[in-house]
């Protein structure tokens, strides 16, 4: 066989499938149970650095070591 | 010692510059060259004086200086954009309008590529460069990666519209739409979009945030796909390093597929998914609540990347290509309804509980009109897509009207909307200088809009109507010019909606000015701490 029909019959078969499962994967992935949480939280990212970065001794996600949210500076 | 190689490099950049202009095999490339020369030297003497001056960047402060750099440009871009594409429509209008003294340089055929290439490049660029800047810090916590390079990005990609534009004027063009500049031109923006994937990514890598935000998700597909768009599209040998004129390394159907591959995804990831990035983080933000649907906004993500690729054959129905290939392009076109409407779903209900804003901010409501654009021309777009549908529209104003609701309404409404949300943030006012002007403008934009986009659906339906009405016998039963003279009345009409559009962006531009100009900084501690760079 020809290299363009192998590889257009590769394209059509098992690369569309593990796209199509990779696609149904991500959906999966968004709506798994529990991850609500996680999302609220990401969601919420543009009201927390509007005026400067994380300072360095902040954890992750600007908490500070207390684990307090960092207040919004204005809106 | 570091300066001392820019300053070399830049030196050898000017010499090397004006030896090519003396060697020139054309107009364009001999203009090209002059104007890297001149760049190369304004930097070289910038540099120079700026020398042994440290300015300290504190890791403390985010780097807006580029990001006010760049609502300027995008401002400006705008004006020129709007106005060049309100001649052409005046040109369409009145033949008279391309005059004989200004032939092969001013008339419509000459100035069409400069307006697409002005507003989508220029000005969509320069949006999606600015408010890319803007969002990666904000929602990373983290400055801008690479010091100046963000400033070298910008001033190089204002570098790659004066080249574009002036060789289209003079006659440096590869003749495929969105991507007419030369092989020189292409190979430095090139450049400039690998360092500015860098600044990018190397902002998202020093993030202190453990998520990175799906504002930042849709600019980097954005910023990755134009490269690999680019490169592919703009294969070509030149002729000579010392002319603008090269040959495509692909011939026939496949370049016209390579071409349309390439121009259906710079709509797809220059005009969608960047500034889907755009309102993933303006619209929450001015109103004030987090987006609908966090989950949906991941699932609207990989969607729009898996499917958008595939849609270019689209353009290409009922030509040489491979009727597999077109069929593919129709279908992956009409699933993109889903994502499309998923995401404007999401973009509007963000305003749920909030809609009582709609009354009292038009800054909102544009954005709102925005969103509500994009998924009208998502609508549209799919369905023209569909071949039956296509064999009316294809080749008609239609897909002006169609690619004008989608640029007008959807790029344009959601760009002002970040410029009236930044400018009063970059500058430390408290607010914009005139509500009610951002009114006018909202009024004035949205009636253009709807000027402009019925008076080509009028138009475009009855010019493919007309073109394929034939009699009894079997003959055609008008003419080509026939076409023309009665879509007159709706070239006016597109004409006003263009001046009325123009009229509102030049409003927003005094606004924008009155707001720094004649409005006091605010004493805010965190704001008055921003660098003067």
């Amino acid at each position: 066989m020809d290299t363009y029909s192998l590889m257009r019959e590769f394209a059509d078969s098992w690369a569309m499938l593990a796209l199509f499962a990779m696609f149904i994967g991500v959906v999966f992935w968004a709506w798994r149970p529990g991850s609500r949480k996680m999302h609220d939280d990401s969601a919420n990212i543009p009201f927390r650095h509007e005026d400067k970065p994380a300072c360095s001794g902040d954890g992750p996600g600007g908490r500070g070591k207390d684990g307090a949210m960092a207040k919004e500076a204005w809106k | 010692m570091w300066d001392v190689i820019k300053l070399v490099v830049l030196g050898a950049v000017a010499v090397l510059a004006a030896y090519a202009a003396t060697q020139a095999r054309d107009l364009a490339y001999m203009v090209n060259a002059a104007t890297v020369m001149l760049a190369a030297g304004i930097a070289f003497a910038w540099m120079l004086r700026a020398r042994g001056q440290s300015v300290s960047a504190s890791p403390l402060e985010y780097n807006d200086g580029v990001i006010r750099a760049g609502v300027i440009a995008t401002a400006g871009w705008a004006i020129v954009g709007f106005l060049v594409g309100t001649t052409i429509a005046f040109q369409l209008a009145f033949p008279w309008l391309n005059p004989e003294w200004a032939q092969g340089y001013l008339n419509f055929g000459k100035l069409r590529p400069l307006h697409t290439s002005a507003v989508i490049f220029a000005f969509g660029g320069n949006a999606l460069l600015a408010t890319s800047f803007y969002v990666v810090q904000r929602t990373s916590a983290a400055r801008l990666f690479g010091g100046n390079l963000a400033w070298f990005v910008f001033w190089g990609y204002q570098l790659f519209i004066v080249l574009a534009a002036t060789g289209y004027i003079l006659g440096a063009t590869q003749s495929k739409e969105y991507a007419e500049p030369e092989w020189h031109v292409d190979w430095w923006l090139t450049f400039i979009w690998v360092l500015y994937l860098v600044v990018f990514l190397g902002t998202i890598m020093k993030r202190r945030e453990p998520h990175i935000y799906v504002a930042n998700w849709f600019y980097l597909s954005f910023i990755v796909t134009i490269a690999m768009l680019h490169i592919v599209n703009n294969l070509s040998v030149p002729v000579s390093f010392f002319g603008s004129k090269s040959v495509q390394l692909f011939a026939g159907v496949q370049d016209a597929m390579t071409q349309w591959w390439y121009g259906h995804n710079a709509v797809g990831f220059f005009l969608t998914a960047g500034f889907l990035g755009m309102m993933y983080y303006f619209v929450p933000k001015q109103a004030e609540r987090p987006v609908y649907s966090y989950k949906l906004s991941i699932v609207h993500f990989w969607a729009l990347i898996f499917l958008y690729i595939w849609a270019g054959p689209h353009h290409l129905h009922y030509t040489a290509l491979p009727d597999w290939a077109s069929t593919l392009g129709m279908v992956m076109s009409i699933a993109l309804w889903m994502p499309s409407w998923g995401g404007m779903i999401n973009g509007l209900m963000t305003l749920s509980g909030a809609w009582d804003k709609l009354r009292t901010d038009p800054v909102i409501r544009m954005m709102v009109v925005s969103v509500g654009f994009y998924g009208m021309s998502t609508f549209e777009g799919p369905m023209m897509a569909i071949k039956a549908v296509n064999s009316l529209s294809h080749y008609t104003d239609w897909t002006i009207g169609h690619v004008h609701s989608g640029a007008l309404g959807w790029n344009g409404m959601i760009t002002f909307g970040a410029l009236y949300f930044l400018v009063p943030r970059l500058w430390a006012r408290e607010r914009l200088y005139s509500l009610t002007l951002v009114s006018w403008h909202f009024w004035l934009a949205t009636i253009g809009i709807v000027l402009y986009i019925s008076a080509m659906w009028v138009s475009g339906i009855m010019q493919g109507l007309m073109w394929r009405e034939v009699d009894d016998q079997g003959f055609l039963v008008n003419a080509f010019a026939d076409t023309v003279s009665a879509m007159h009345p709706m070239y006016l009409t597109r004409a006003l909606g263009g001046v009325l559009y123009l009229t509102g962006g030049l409003i927003m531009c005094y606004n924008l000015w009155a707001t720094v100009a004649k409005q006091p900084r605010v004493a805010s501690a965190s704001v008055a701490a921003v660098p003067a760079e």
